[in-house]
């Protein structure tokens, strides 16, 4: 049996699918794959590459090949501001096997690479020179790389180099950095510092008031594949000169070319990387030094080079998330109505990026307060730069916020859950924006009603099992939907089927099997009769697996391309064709074919309308129409935590003994990987309430946790079965009325667990992760 | 040198410090089995020797010289996949799919340990000479193979439902 065929869904309408028009419009047409009871839209689908995945044969990018390969280790700086005076590499060099060591001495001249957020084809982490002079900027900077034939041989000459440095001053303490925090000039493009009304003297006048300092620590993303590539220079037929061949573990393939093809200085044409594998990504999987690092030495030696960090490496080379600092004040009268909401603080940053982690994200369109200020400083350190990592922004973000709100409902002596609904606002309270879907109060209370919060006890502490006190906690979810452009699909229609293409990434997400899904019921074939081809930066377009905007992006492109294939169609069929005369707007496609809306007599087969053209194949390409959708709304998924938490009185230890989720994210697609989705993060979530935490040593820099043994994650013992629902209203602006899934479940996680711990005990606890020390 | 891998004797000369994990993925493109930390602390490299699970990053190759060792190439038979292999394809036991390899062959290896009535951590009488095959045993079992996507829901529900069926009976929670 193949995955295509297990869990099919019965859930089936044969109607044919119109073409979407301009659902990005006030006045415009929903996209009718939105409709409930769409053949296969929903469907619990399992994973189209599944088979691969549990026998081994899904090739990740570290188990490619090149004949004549060499394999590299890096040697990472030990200070973190100065320069180096001395390498000596003859040790090293002198080793069996080894091919080349490369340092800032001999490294070939490579252009400085163009920084994500800050230049338009910027996929790297900051903007350091790469091996080109002796200044070391982190505690873990590469500086030499060793090839051999062989990754003992690799690793063991890595060891015998030795590094004499002149260090100068740091700024390593975020305790210190944070008295010198600086705005930054912009926060994601937008303002760093939002005010309505004057909620200062609003707070000042509130009966009921809640002001309070909420830290994070740094996070690492900690894919469980290690960042590794296979690449080659190869020398393309006929002195055609050489081009990069790179199998890669990415989620932006296409800004990862363009800024190679910066820093080497050569057209883009003359790179090429593929990447249909990568062992989860949560937004580390850019572009980092040791990709550029493993072409340069390539180039160097002559030969094709594999590196595979090592799990203490990627801690080295790839950044992850900041920590915060946030205080958020909440004002509110008697009946719980906010009057100020205040939500300001410092995250930590370098000066050779632009993340600051947006921490007041979710806090522009949660709750309706009369008078907001939100504000973001950074501070500047001498640190690997920080990035992405899950929910940038509304995973801390909503720790603060969401436990402010319970911290409120306490003093109030009201229910949480119905503080939040008082709150609720009928447009977004700082940009004015009518919503384009906001079901947040739904999923609250059917969220409720399953989970069985009405037995949540009022006073803290009131709940005992043995030695265990038992609490409830909730908190609000969410995450903006968003749709980035230079999506450009192509669609391959043979007599057989369809192959769509599109340079986006499957991480783990399900994009594979749901873009098949999307595909195929909008096309009107069989979901075995599709190819999804991506992961690789020679298809069209360009789409950033980030952002969780990767399934409205390929929606927006797939949906253009059918417009462009049902035109081509259509100027194929002659005068006796049932269709001659038809508009593509009178056109669905259904059953392998095109038909007339609402004439079943009028249908001609794609294979039908191939064959009288004497075509075998047709093939279209179009971009996906520009996103006026997010200049016309507020657009956000929403959803409400619930957890119940034990707190062992004797020890302080935390066990989560139920999490549930439920969730509004417009139309779901596949509801297996949709849910698989919600659990990850919430999981995520789980490991950021009271385990995860990067250790970062004030004195010299260095990150003192970077492994698997020392920095915890959620095991299997840790994880309860987590419950997860939906409304499954569809956004009538987005395409398939869809919002993406892969971000939104972290949020509200670490709220709904601190909640529930002073639920149980009464200790409110503000610092993550909620360890058991802080409990006792 | 020569070990029996997947059933098949296969020969390479290699370093004395390569792990076995190495020789499977650089000798024998056998890269099914992943590498995640290098130090033992992940389990996405757990290969089963001799039946019995264990970390491959951890292991010498020479020192496994003659055992059976069987990789996640190894569970299929005749183009079939084996039981828990479809169950994890079924219950969504994996998104990414690279510590997958490792959980298969742990779960082998730990419904082996089930079967021989070995005591774990949560076992409540490690006298009992039988072991009751229930949700918290074998949750208990697999903590060894960390996941960051997060499937684990499915994973459990995999092998529950991999043991329910030779059981004659749902797996108790």
């Amino acid at each position: 049996m193949s995955a295509l065929d297990t869990g099919r869904s019965g859930d089936t309408q044969p109607a044919g699918v119109a073409l979407a028009g301009d659902y990005w419009r006030p006045e415009g047409r929903p996209d009718p794959l939105g409709e409930k009871g769409r053949s296969g839209i929903g469907a619990p689908l399992s994973r189209v590459d599944g088979a691969d995945k549990v026998t081994g044969g899904a090739r990740f990018a570290g188990e490619f090949r090149f004949d004549g390969m060499l394999y590299a280790a890096l040697v990472y700086s030990t200070i973190a501001n100065g320069r180096i005076f001395g390498i000596d590499t003859r040790d090293a060099e002198s080793l069996d096997g080894v091919a080349l060591v490369m340092t800032h001495q001999n490294a070939p001249r490579l252009n400085t690479p163009p920084v994500f957020l800050r230049a338009p084809n910027g996929a790297a982490g900051d903007d350091h020179p790469i091996m080109q002079t002796d200044r070391v900027h982190w505690n873990g900077q590469p500086v030499a790389l060793v090839l051999a034939e062989t990754q003992e041989q690799a690793d063991a000459a890595a060891e015998s180099i030795r590094v004499d440095y002149a260090a100068e001053p740091a700024m390593t303490d975020f305790a210190i950095a944070k008295t010198q925090a600086r705005q930054p000039d912009n926060l994601l493009g937008g303002p760093a510092e939002i005010r309505v009304g004057d909620a200062d003297s609003a707070l000042a006048a509130a009966a009921y008031r809640v002001d309070a300092t909420y830290t994070t620590p740094r996070h690492n993303h900690n894919a469980i594949e290690p960042h590794a590539l296979t690449l080659a220079w190869v020398n393309e037929p006929e002195g055609e000169g050489e081009t990069l061949r790179i199998h890669d573990a990415s989620q932006c393939v296409d800004l990862a070319v363009a800024s190679l093809a910066e820093v080497f200085g050569i057209d883009i044409s003359r790179i090429h990387i593929t990447s249909p594998f990568v062992g989860g990504g949560f937004g580390g999987k850019t572009l980092w030094q040791h990709q550029i690092l493993a072409a340069a030495a390539a180039k160097l030696a002559g030969r094709p080079v594999r590196l595979a960090l090592s799990r203490e490496g990627v801690y080295r080379v790839v950044g992850g998330r900041a920590c915060t600092e946030q205080r958020v004040a909440l004002g509110a009268d008697d009946r719980g109505r906010l009057q100020a909401l205040i939500h300001s603080g410092v995250a930590a940053m370098t000066r050779h990026n632009n993340l600051p982690e947006p921490f007041f994200q979710a806090t522009k369109c949660l709750y309706a307060a009369d008078h907001i200020r939100l504000s973001i400083d950074v501070a500047d350190m001498h640190m690997l730069a920080n990035t992405f990592m899950r929910a940038p922004g509304e995973s801390v973000g909503t720790f603060a916020l969401e436990s402010a709100l319970d911290e409120l409902a306490d003093q109030l002596g009201m229910d949480p859950l119905e503080l939040r609904a008082r709150n609720e606002p009928e447009r977004d309270p700082t940009s004015g924006l009518a919503f384009s879907s906001r079901h947040l109060l739904e999923a609250a209370r059917a969220g409720a009603e399953r989970f069985g919060w009405s037995e949540r006890s009022a006073t803290p502490g009131g709940r005992h099992d043995g030695e265990w006190q038992i609490g409830m906690g909730c908190a609000t979810a969410t995450y903006p939907y968003m749709r980035m452009p230079g999506a450009v699909a192509t669609i391959t229609l043979t007599p057989d089927g369809a192959t769509v293409g599109i340079a986006a990434h499957e991480m783990g997400m399900g994009t594979a099997t749901v873009q098949t899904q999307v595909a195929a019921a909008r096309l009107g074939l069989p979901v075995e009769k599709i190819a999804f081809r991506y992961g690789d930066s020679q298809l069209a377009g360009s789409v950033l697996a980030g952002g969780s905007q990767q399934t409205a992006a390929i929606g927006g492109a797939v949906i253009a391309a059918q417009r462009a294939l049902v035109t081509e169609l259509l100027s194929l069929v002659d005068e006796h064709s049932p269709l001659s005369g038809l508009s593509p707007d009178e056109i669905e496609c259904r059953d392998a074919g095109l038909g007339a809306i609402g004439d079943g007599s009028r249908f001609e087969s794609y294979r039908q309308i191939l064959a009288s053209a004497g075509r075998s194949e047709l093939c279209v390409e179009a971009s996906a129409a520009e996103s006026q959708e997010l200049g016309n709304w507020s657009m956000h998924s929403f959803g409400t935590i619930f957890c119940e938490a034990g707190v062992n009185a004797v020890t302080g230890e935390v066990r989560i003994r139920r999490l549930l989720g439920s969730f509004d994210c417009g139309r779901i697609l596949n509801a297996k990987t949709a849910a698989s989705q919600f659990r990850g993060g919430m999981i995520m979530g789980l490991g950021m309430a009271l385990m995860e935490e990067t250790l970062f040593d004030a004195r010299s820099g260095r990150v003192m946790n970077p492994s698997l043994a020392d920095y915890h994650v959620p095991v299997q013992m840790d994880v309860p079965e987590i419950e997860v629902m939906w409304t499954d209203i569809p956004d009538p602006h987005t395409p398939m009325g869809a919002h993406g899934v892969g971000e939104i479940g972290i949020t509200g996680v670490g709220a709904a667990v601190a909640n529930a711990v002073y639920n149980a005990c009464g200790k409110r606890v503000r610092d993550l992760p909620i360890t058991l020390d802080k409990l006792l | 040198m020569q070990w029996t891998i997947n059933g098949q004797v296969r020969e390479a000369e290699v370093d004395f410090r390569t792990s076995l994990l190495d020789l499977l993925r650089e000798q024998f493109q056998l890269s099914g089995t992943k590498k995640g930390c290098n130090q033992g602390a992940c389990g996405a490299c757990t290969v089963l020797v001799d039946g019995e699970r264990i970390n491959a990053c951890l292991a010498l190759a020479v020192q496994y010289q003659g055992r059976e060792i069987t990789t996640v190439e190894g569970l299929a038979e005749h183009g079939k996949l084996h039981p828990v292999q479809a169950a994890f394809v079924e219950h969504d036991g994996f998104q990414c799919g690279y510590c997958t390899p490792g959980q298969l062959c742990s779960a082998v290896g730990m419904i082996g340990e089930l079967e021989r009535d070995l005591p774990s951590a949560v076992t409540a009488d490690l006298a009992a000479g039988q072991i009751e095959w229930q949700r918290d045993e074998l949750r208990e079992r697999m903590s060894g193979n960390l996941c960051r996507c997060g499937a684990y829901n499915g994973i459990a529900d995999a092998i529950a439902a991999v043991l329910a069926e030779e059981l004659g009976e749902e797996i108790a929670r």
